[in-house]
């Protein structure tokens, strides 16, 4: 398993970034857990529909977005907030969507996110035809899509392997082993050792990496993007990484896993190293801490509000998203609610 | 103008497409080297080469799901579905995500795309491949539901839904692909989707139906008219949407009405024309709506296949029990 930083701070490989930079991913990942714990906290005063946090998925997350260009195509889940924001998808959004309006799946002009994903596993196909339309069209964007382990059970997940690599398509498939798929852990999802072996399956590299360490999460990310881009076809990233959280606030994963494994894990923390290497190297102090912490709550709070702001969308809104331009089915619909007095 | 049989004017279309459009492509099993089972896209594999003519790999979900993702960045996709019977695989990419991705993302992400697919039976096929089960698209919302019978509607009808900013399943007879020809357009033209085409003009009764069920309801109203029945005879052409100006307008006309379809007949398409009926015209109605359609059972294959897919005797007997009361 590759791993470059260790969980106690320690460099074993050579640094895929420089010190400004690593400051850089070290401050989106306090972003995103600011994010998650608030988007937890605010589920449970009754605020969102259920959530499904990320926390200890942060270096997967933010490591494999950072190595993308801003008009990438990125493909991803419920749990991808991190990602998705890394790649431009605004906080707001990724919150609008579980207050409970559709607008949070609109992303500006200039982001090419997918809504989250969630069903799991048709999305993977969607990275496989983005990337190959791309090509079509003689462009460089390249398809990033975000998985779990258990998506890797799904049919799909098959197909769009199959599929990227027949096609030789400029998709990277970055799964997220973290373990459990609510209350399924691995071994009972698969009978393999490692998701990353499966690539060989397929006829594509397939790289298993510690998930919870920034740098190889990087390097890894970076060598199969550019490989995508140069149009040498997809790679296969098992990112081993750790739902510290539950499934969704719905859950109570108490009845499923030992608090003792959730601590072992804890320390193991993607953030923790990130921030001893920087003390280390005079690039972290409490100071800065607190400062970025401040600036990052406080966009976050005003994501809160600008997803609570969204106008409640009135019943026209259901009839003229469905198509371009509404079909005579959906007009008499409409007429027939508003008879209802609806 | 030349006379083309459905077959022959859907490979124009999709000739004319590809020609037009650098973004249109077709994409399914077989359709390039052997230019598809039934041979609906010969030729355009060695005109258009395998980046536009492609071969995929035995996956509906896969071709599906990966022809989404082709929509979305800025190509027209074209998928054939090699039967409908073989659809179902690919049935979670329609519903949860061709249909739904303009809703779910208000706008912001389309997916124009064409989903083909050769449907119904009479051609004492083998299991799997006589399916008529348009209910389960046309209850799927976010979709659009066509089902051209004439070569002229097929060619105009398959050009609209290439352009069509929004996803299209494209239903085929098979039973027609071949059987029947007539005098079409050289080159291009557009036939509206979602409008119905009254393919006989009649008083007495209207016949309402789609696809290769025009075939036996024209055999029925040749019958009928020797017996003095004057019939009127529609052809839905689109389910989705659903052109119901035009039956109810027939029907206030007639005052009686026969819905046919060979698909299974519970929750089938004609439970939805029947309903519309009696919502929009039940005091114009002189008798019950009858309908005439294939059975809750599987398909038959062959040696009984005559039993499910409707006739022309059994939409004649239908007609006559409006006219008894």
């Amino acid at each position: 398993m590759l791993q470059i930083l260790t969980p106690e701070g320690e460099l074993v490989g050579e640094p895929p970034v420089d010190i400004p930079m690593t400051r850089k991913l070290y401050r989106a990942m306090v972003a995103a857990r600011l994010f998650d714990r608030k988007a937890t906290a605010i589920q449970k005063q009754g605020r969102l529909a259920t959530y499904a946090p990320f926390e200890g998925q942060e270096a997967a997350q933010v490591g494999s977005a950072a190595v993308l260009r801003p008009d990438d195509w990125m493909v991803g889940t419920y749990r991808d907030a991190a990602a998705m924001w890394m790649q431009g998808y605004p906080w707001e959004l990724l919150l609008a969507g579980r207050t409970g309006h559709e607008r949070g799946g609109s992303p500006p002009d200039y982001v090419n996110v997918l809504p989250p994903s969630i069903t799991v596993g048709a999305h993977m196909l969607h990275a496989v035809g983005l990337a190959w339309s791309e090509r079509l069209q003689s462009s460089e964007r390249i398809a990033i899509t975000y998985f779990g382990d258990g998506a890797t059970s799904e049919g799909d997940f098959h197909e769009a392997m199959n599929f990227a690599a027949v096609f030789h398509t400029g998709t990277v498939f970055f799964c997220q082993n973290n373990q459990y798929a609510i209350s399924m852990g691995f071994t009972g999802q698969t009978a393999t050792e490692t998701i990353a072996q499966k690539a060989g399956a397929y006829g594509m590299p397939g790289v298993r990496l510690d998930g919870n360490d920034l740098f190889a999460v990087y390097w890894a990310a970076r060598t199969a993007v550019e490989r995508a881009r140069n149009g040498n076809g997809p790679t296969l990233i098992e990112a081993v990484t750790y739902r510290l959280g539950p499934h969704t606030t719905s859950d109570d994963p108490t009845l499923y896993r030992d608090e003792a494994e959730v601590e072992a894990w804890r320390s193991r923390d993607p953030l923790e190293r990130v921030r001893r290497y920087l003390e280390v190297n005079d690039a972290w102090d409490e100071e800065w801490q607190k400062h970025i912490e401040g600036e990052e709550s406080a966009v976050v709070e005003r994501a809160v509000q600008l997803a609570e702001g969204l106008r409640v969308p009135g019943s026209d809104e259901l009839f003229d998203s469905m198509f371009a331009e509404p079909t005579s089915d959906l007009e008499r619909q409409r007429s027939l609610l508003e008879s209802e007095g609806g | 103008m030349p006379i083309r049989t459905l077959a022959q004017a859907i490979n124009e279309a999709l000739d004319i497409a590809l020609g037009q459009d650098d973004r249109v492509l077709l994409m399914g099993e077989d359709v390039g080297k052997t230019g598809g089972v039934f041979r609906l896209s010969s030729g355009l594999y060695e005109k258009y080469g395998p980046d536009r003519v492609i071969d995929a790999p035995v996956a509906e979900s896969g071709i599906i799901g990966t022809a989404f993702g082709m929509a979305v960045a800025g190509m027209r996709p074209i998928t054939e579905i090699q039967f409908m019977g073989f659809s179902y695989p690919a049935y979670d990419q329609i519903v949860s995500h061709v249909g739904r991705i303009r809703n779910r993302s208000r706008h912001r992400f389309t997916a124009p795309m064409v989903i083909r697919m050769p449907f119904g039976g009479g051609i004492g096929a083998a299991e799997h491949h006589s399916e008529s089960t348009e209910s389960i698209y046309a209850h799927t919302p976010g979709v659009k539901v066509v089902v051209p019978s004439t070569p002229y509607d097929a060619k105009g009808m398959l050009l609209e839904a290439i352009d069509d900013p929004d996803p299209v399943i494209f239903l085929e007879p098979i039973r027609l692909y071949r059987s029947v020809k007539e005098d079409i357009p050289e080159g291009s033209y557009r036939v509206p989707l979602g409008l119905a085409r009254v393919l006989a003009a009649g008083d007495d009764v209207t016949i309402i139906t789609y696809g290769a069920m025009t075939a036996a309801a024209r055999k029925a109203l040749a019958i009928l008219s020797q017996e003095g029945v004057s019939a009127e005879l529609i052809d839905l052409r689109s389910i989705v949407p659903l052109d119901l100006d035009t039956i109810v307008e027939s029907v206030q006309k007639t005052g009686r009405a026969v819905v046919v379809h060979e698909a299974h007949r519970t929750a089938g398409f004609g439970a939805e024309v029947v309903a519309q009926i009696q919502e929009h015209a039940l005091f114009s109605l002189l008798a019950p709506v009858q309908r005439v359609t294939g059975w809750d059972t599987i398909v038959p294959l062959k040696l009984a296949e005559h039993h499910y897919v409707p006739t022309a005797d059994r939409i004649v007997a239908a007609v006559g029990k409006t006219l008894e009361e």
